[in-house]
C-alpha cells in the first residue's frame, strides 16, 4: 500500500533499516527453504540485531492495538477494513501477533502508514510500551491455553498496569467483561461497547476485591466493591451498530452474533479515528472471511465449511453458527502447545446442545471428545482422520446431498485443515 | 437388584472459584452414570457466598487459581457444613487446589501458609521447582469400598497442573503410585482419609477414570446397584492417554514439555 498521500515523517534510523533488510532476507530464505511464510522468523532475526526495532518502526505512526482471548484476528481485520476507507493501513496476519510478527508487518511499510496490530494478550504490555499506541481495543479475557499462559486474572492485572504506565489516547473496551472493565477503567478515555457477552464463567470472582459479581439480564455489579458495568456508548442490534445514538445500518459478510459485536468494535474504532461512518461500515460489511474462518472448500469432493473455535467461549459462539440439526457435523480437537496441552475445557462446553445431531469426533484428542459426547448423550463416531470423518458425515442418512458439512476445529487442527484444503484465495 | 428410595444428592462447591480446569465435568459424569442405571440424582451447585448444605451424599471440590482457592477455604471453614457432612459419612472428592485446602495447611498466592480444613491428613508446601504441568499416570490403584472391600481402579490417568508438594500424614493413605508425572511430589499421588479423597488428576478425573467414579458412587449407593455400563469410549481414551503419558516420559511426541521422569 502506498503512503504517498501522507506527509513524510521522520523514518527509522539507518540501524533500523539494516535490521529490517536483514529480517526480509531471512524471511526470504525461510520461504525458499519451505519453512512457511518466514515473516515471524525474519522479524525475530531483525529484533536480534536491533532490539529497539519495534519502537523505531512505530515512531510517528498512528497505531491501533487489538487484544483479547477471542476475536482479535477477526476484529483486527474489520478495523483495518474500516480505516482503509480513508487512509493507507498496514496490519499483521494470522498467528504473527507477537513482537517478531509485528516487526515483520511494519518493516516494509512507509513510516506514516497507520498500523492496526493484533497483539497476543500476553504481549500487550510489551508492545504497548514499545509502540506507545494511541488506540487500544480490548475485546475479552477468558480461559485459553491455561497450562501455557498466565492465569487469566494475572493477565488482567498486567493489562491494567500497562494501561497506567503507557496510557493510550483512547481505549475501546468491552463493557460486559468484568476483567476487561477492571483492566481498562483507569484509562483516560474509554469508549465502552455493549457486547452481551455470554461466557461469564471466568469473571464471576471480582478482580478488584475477590467478591462475588452479580449478573442481571443487561447489567452486572460486584457485591463487595464499586466495580460495575459502565454505561456503553456503543451498542449493536440485529440491523445496526449504534454509536452515541447514531444508527449505522449494516449487513455483515461474516456470520453470527459474535461478528456483529466484533464489527461494533471496528466501527467504534474508525469513528474515534475520525473516519466517516458510512464508508467505514461499507468496508466492514465487505469482509466475508478472515484467515480461512468460515471458508467453504472441498474435502475429497465434498463441500465443507471451516469453523474455528479455540476455547469454551469460542465454542459457545461457534455452536450457534452450525447448520441446524439434524445436519451431521465434524468436530476436531488437538492439544498441541498452541491449543493448550490439556483439553479438559471440553467439559466447560455445553456439547449437550448438539443432541439431535450426529457428530464425528476427530483430531489428536478425538477420544477425549468422544467421552465428552458420550456423557452429553450426543450420538457420535470416532474417525482417525479428517478424510474419514467427512466421509462418515456424508454417508449419514440425515445428510442432505449437496449440503455443506460444518467442520469445527480448534486452533492447530483448524490450521492443518486450512493449509490442506483452504487453497489460496 | 436392590433399589434406592431417595435421590443421590451431589453438591458442587464453588464452581466459579474452583472450576478452572473442567472439573465441573466430574458432576456430569457422576449424575449420568447414576441416571443410566435408573438411580435418581440431584446436583446442587453452591456458589461463593451461598450457604453450603450439610445433607448431601457426595461433595465435589475442583481445582482453581491461588486467590479463589484461599477464598474457598475461608468460606468453607466459616460454614462448617462440610465438616458436619463428613462426620455424617458423606463422600468428598477434591481435585488439586480443592485437595490442598482440605489438608491441614496450604500456601496462598503469596506463599504464606494458610490453615486448611483438616479433612484430609496432609499438608501442602511451596517448593522451589517449576510448576508440574503434564500427563499424570499411576500404576494400578485401589480404594477401600463399602465394608472394607478392596476396589480395583486400574491405572489412574489425568492431567496435572500445580505448584506445591503434598505430604500425607500417618493416618492417610495415597490414592496411587506415580508412574509418569509429579503427583504429590514423593512418588505417590492423591490422599485418602476415610471417605475424603483428594487427587491432582484433572481431565476431569472421573471422566478419564470411570472405575474411580463408580467407586465413589459405590460408597454412597452400595456396589450392587452399579450395573456395568458401555464404557468403550472411556476405555479407548484410557488406552490412548496411557500410551501418550509413557511416550512423553521418554521425551518424544509433540507435548513433551516439562516432562519429568520418576526413578
Ligand atoms: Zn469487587
Amino acid at each position: 500500500m502506498s503512503a504517498s498521500s501522507h506527509p513524510s515523517v521522520t523514518g527509522p534510523g539507518a540501524r533500523a533499516r539494516i535490521a529490517v533488510a536483514l529480517g526480509r532476507a531471512v524471511a526470504g530464505i525461510s520461504r525458499l527453504t519451505g519453512r512457511g511464510s518466514g515473516s515471524v522468523i525474519g522479524g525475530r532475526a531483525a529484533l536480534r540485531v536491533h532490539p529497539g526495532l519495534l519502537r523505531a518502526l512505530s515512531a510517528g505512526r498512528e497505531i491501533v492495538l487489538v487484544s483479547a482471548t477471542n476475536g482479535k484476528t477477526t476484529t483486527t481485520r474489520l478495523i483495518a477494513a474500516a480505516l482503509a476507507a480513508d487512509r493507507a493501513v498496514v496490519s499483521n496476519s494470522l498467528g504473527a501477533n507477537m513482537a517478531a510478527g509485528i516487526v515483520a508487518a511494519l518493516g516494509p511499510t512507509a513510516p506514516g502508514t497507520t498500523a492496526v496490530l493484533e497483539v497476543d494478550e500476553r504481549w500487550l504490555p510489551g508492545v504497548l510500551r514499545d509502540t506507545e499506541a494511541s488506540t487500544v481495543v480490548l475485546l475479552n479475557l477468558t480461559r485459553d491455553q491455561l497450562d501455557r499462559s498466565q492465569e487469566v486474572r494475572s493477565l488482567a492485572a498486567a493489562w491494567r498496569r500497562c494501561l497506567a504506565e503507557t496510557p493510550p489516547h483512547t481505549v475501546i473496551a468491552n463493557a460486559d467483561d468484568p476483567l476487561v472493565v477492571w483492566a481498562a477503567r483507569g484509562a483516560p478515555t474509554v469508549i465502552w461497547v455493549a457486547t452481551a457477552q455470554r461466557w461469564l464463567a471466568d469473571a464471576v470472582g471480582c478482580p478488584e476485591c475477590t467478591g462475588r459479581i452479580e449478573f442481571g439480564p443487561s447489567s452486572w455489579h460486584c457485591t463487595g466493591c464499586d466495580l460495575s458495568r459502565p454505561i456503553p456508548s456503543v451498542t449493536v442490534d440485529d440491523t445496526a451498530i449504534v454509536i452515541d445514538g447514531e444508527r449505522s445500518p449494516i449487513t455483515l459478510g461474516l456470520p453470527g452474533r459474535i461478528n456483529r459485536v466484533n464489527a461494533a468494535f471496528a466501527l467504534a474504532t474508525a469513528h474515534s479515528l475520525a473516519v466517516p461512518l458510512a464508508p467505514a461500515a461499507d468496508g466492514i460489511a465487505a469482509v466475508t472471511e478472515v484467515a480461512g474462518r468460515y471458508r467453504v472448500t472441498t474435502v475429497n469432493g465434498r463441500t465443507v465449511r471451516l469453523l474455528l473455535a479455540k476455547n469454551p467461549a469460542g465454542w459457545h459462539e461457534a455452536i450457534e453458527l452450525l447448520a441446524p440439526a439434524p445436519a451431521p457435523t465434524v468436530v476436531s480437537i488437538n492439544s498441541r502447545i498452541a491449543d493448550g496441552l490439556d483439553p479438559s475445557w471440553l467439559w466447560d462446553v455445553d456439547f449437550e446442545i448438539l443432541q439431535g445431531r450426529f457428530v464425528v469426533a476427530t483430531g489428536e484428542r478425538r477420544h477425549d471428545l468422544a467421552v465428552r459426547l458420550r456423557y452429553a448423550e450426543v450420538d457420535h463416531a470416532v474417525a482417525d482422520t479428517v478424510d474419514e470423518a467427512v466421509r462418515i458425515c456424508a454417508g449419514r442418512p440425515e445428510h442432505r446431498p449437496g449440503a455443506v458439512i460444518d467442520l469445527a476445529a480448534n486452533y492447530t487442527a483448524f490450521q492443518q485443515y486450512f493449509e490442506r484444503f483452504g487453497g489460496d484465495r | 437388584m436392590t433399589s434406592r428410595d431417595s435421590a443421590v444428592r451431589i453438591c458442587v462447591l464453588y464452581p466459579e472459584l474452583l472450576g478452572t480446569y473442567g472439573d465441573g465435568g466430574n458432576a456430569r459424569v457422576l449424575s449420568r452414570r447414576l441416571a443410566w442405571r435408573d438411580i435418581a440424582a440431584e446436583v446442587h451447585t453452591v456458589g461463593a457466598g451461598e450457604a453450603v448444605p450439610d445433607s448431601c451424599d457426595l461433595y465435589l471440590v475442583g481445582g482453581g487459581e491461588d486467590g479463589p482457592q484461599t477464598q474457598a477455604a475461608r468460606e468453607l471453614q466459616a460454614s462448617g457444613a462440610l465438616h458436619r457432612a463428613v462426620d455424617r459419612g458423606a463422600v468428598v472428592f477434591a481435585v488439586c487446589a480443592g485437595m490442598q485446602i482440605l489438608g491441614s495447611r496450604f500456601p496462598d498466592a503469596d506463599g504464606i501458609d494458610r490453615p486448611g480444613l483438616g479433612l484430609l491428613d496432609c499438608v501442602t508446601m511451596r517448593v522451589d521447582r517449576p510448576r508440574a504441568v503434564g500427563e499424570l499416570l499411576t500404576t494400578d490403584a485401589t480404594v477401600t469400598g463399602p465394608g472394607g472391600s478392596t476396589v480395583p481402579l486400574g491405572p489412574l490417568t489425568g492431567f496435572e497442573n500445580h505448584a506445591g508438594r503434598t505430604v500425607a500424614g500417618s493416618s492417610a493413605i495415597a490414592l496411587g503410585r506415580v508412574e509418569v508425572g509429579e503427583g504429590n511430589g514423593d512418588g505417590t499421588e492423591g490422599v485418602v482419609t476415610g471417605r475424603v479423597i483428594g487427587t491432582y488428576l484433572h481431565g476431569p478425573a472421573l471422566a478419564r477414570n470411570h472405575r474411580l467414579a463408580d467407586a465413589l458412587l459405590g460408597l454412597v449407593v452400595g456396589a450392587d446397584l452399579l450395573t456395568p455400563l458401555d464404557d468403550a469410549d472411556v476405555e479407548a481414551l484410557r488406552t490412548e492417554r496411557q500410551a501418550a503419558a509413557r511416550r512423553d516420559r521418554v521425551g518424544s511426541g509433540h507435548d513433551s514439555l516439562h516432562r519429568r521422569r520418576r526413578p
